[in-house]
């Protein structure tokens, strides 16, 4: 307990670099998967294709991409953006599959009668599809929180600060309270952002929590990193 | 793209083939630890995770087990360990094995549950015994699924076996490490593409056994995607038109 109170200040600012680095990766992947995911459940041809290479990038360790990142983006290694980089295409694998769910658990009963009262193809993807998937696409988010969070530290073997400078300092200074203090930030950090993510997933998406068999399917097949 | 040259240059020097902590010994190294780990990790969480989704009992505690082991840092936990247990290969087998618990627990009991309940009813119904139920309705038919959970405990495990390179001298990690210290970028970048290839070429395997598990009779009835299915029940009067979801 000591040594966490007479390094606070190092802590708190680690957890800011921390939230910097988690943050946009988390946003990004997002962005991204979503529209990504709408492909892959709208063509059916091109799902197997997509999954497949949300699949494949999964299957590859974080280290290893870490390191081979830099010569096709041009970064450094020590750079933070190629490890937000890395992190993105971590939470793309994720978020991807679970968006093509999500799309596909919009009833087909609901989407022909948003074309039948007149929506366009568009007004129906932003005003009827996207928030009836938001209940699915939420609980993939809050994967990509917390495996983004717990991923982030391992950049710091490889010289990028985070909370996982804690357990890299601590290892090589034998001073176990700073590792144990970088796990508990980390997973404080996780939890904090996943209860964000709910909190704004309760206002944006007032209307429904998803049914208990749609959530099951979904922890499922989150589960399930195979391609499908 | 030179890098890359440099990187795969190195990985087919023939004087990183032979010798002590050649790329064949650290490949050997990275595979028996890890099928060693999961091994351990399955003993472990196969039984429980059977278990819980045989009787459903338990089932919210072993959700927050495996949920919450995967917020834990990778990272973090094999630091820690390397402290307690000092150098050597006891610290990241015991980490390791704590890593690929979560993913081995939830496929266990999402295979078995993921049984249609009037299956296992019917089982019941003809006078199979529990075990029986056990043994020859819930676990082909949910082998798919626990297959899928081994296949990311093994990912993971290969992952972090790299990983663990940092707190002790064995495996694929190693090279990258060595190149860290030393500033060889074509060492560590063609240590990366080992690990990268390892991982694919093993999810290949369980890609390809996960689709070998699916029992003959299941097989036959997944003609039709179960995707593209309603949502709900309904009456049966033909095919509804599920427009935007072409068959």
């Amino acid at each position: 307990m000591n040594w966490l109170w007479s390094n606070l200040d190092l802590v708190g600012e680690l957890m800011l670099v921390h939230l910097a680095l988690s943050v946009p990766a988390i946003i990004l992947s997002f962005v991204i998967s979503v529209p990504i995911g709408w492909l892959a459940h709208r063509y059916r041809w091109s799902r197997g294709v997509l999954l497949s290479l949300c699949g494949l990038l999964y299957a590859i360790p974080s280290l290893a991409l870490f390191v081979a990142l830099p010569p096709i983006t041009g970064l450094s290694l020590r750079s933070p953006l190629n490890l937000v980089i890395a992190l993105t295409l971590y939470g793309i694998a994720v978020i991807v599959r679970t968006s093509a769910d999500a799309f596909d658990s919009v009833e087909p009963d609901i989407r022909q009668s948003a074309t039948a009262v007149g929506y366009s193809a568009v007004g129906r993807f932003w005003g009827v599809e996207l928030p009836l998937a938001g209940p699915v696409l939420l609980s993939g988010v809050r994967v990509v929180i917390v495996s983004t969070v717990s991923l982030a530290t391992v950049g710091a073997v490889i010289g990028v600060p985070s909370l996982g400078s804690l357990f890299t300092d601590g290892f090589q200074r034998g001073i176990q309270a700073e590792i144990v203090t970088g796990i508990v930030a980390t997973i404080v950090l996780a939890l904090a952002l996943d209860w964000a993510s709910v909190l704004i997933g309760r206002l944006l998406l007032p209307w429904s929590r998803p049914s208990a068999s749609a959530r099951r399917l979904s922890v499922a097949r989150v589960e399930r990193v195979d391609a499908a | 793209m030179n890098l890359f040259f440099d990187g795969i240059a190195w990985i087919l020097d023939p004087t990183n083939w032979t010798g002590p902590g050649s790329i064949p010994e650290r490949i050997g190294q990275h595979l028996v630890i890890s099928a060693v780990v999961l091994v351990i990790a399955s003993i472990i969480a196969l039984p429980v995770g059977g278990a819980v989704g045989h009787t459903g009992r338990g089932k919210d505690l072993s959700v927050m087990v495996s949920g919450g082991l995967r917020a834990l840092p990778t990272l973090g936990v094999l630091t820690l360990f390397a402290l307690w247990l000092g150098i050597g290969l006891q610290a990241p087998i015991i980490a390791l094995v704590i890593l690929a618990i979560p993913p081995l627990l939830a496929g266990a009991y999402a295979g078995l549950e993921s049984v249609d309940r009037r299956t296992i009813d019917a089982a019941r119904a003809m006078g199979m015994r529990e075990g029986q139920i056990v043994g020859r309705v819930e676990l082909p038919l949910g082998m798919p699924i626990v297959v899928g959970g081994i296949r990311s405990a093994t990912l993971q495990i290969i992952a972090t076996a790299t990983l663990a390179a940092y707190v002790a001298d064995f495996g694929l990690g190693r090279f990258i490490f060595a190149g860290l210290k030393t500033r060889d970028y074509a060492e560590m970048l063609g240590g990366s593409i080992l690990v990268i290839i390892l991982a694919l070429v093993v999810d290949g395997c369980f890609a390809i056994t996960q689709r070998l598990v699916v029992p003959a009779g299941v097989r036959a009835a997944m003609a039709t995607d179960l995707r593209s299915r309603p949502t709900r029940p309904r009456a049966a009067v033909g095919r509804p038109i599920t427009e935007g979801n072409p068959e």
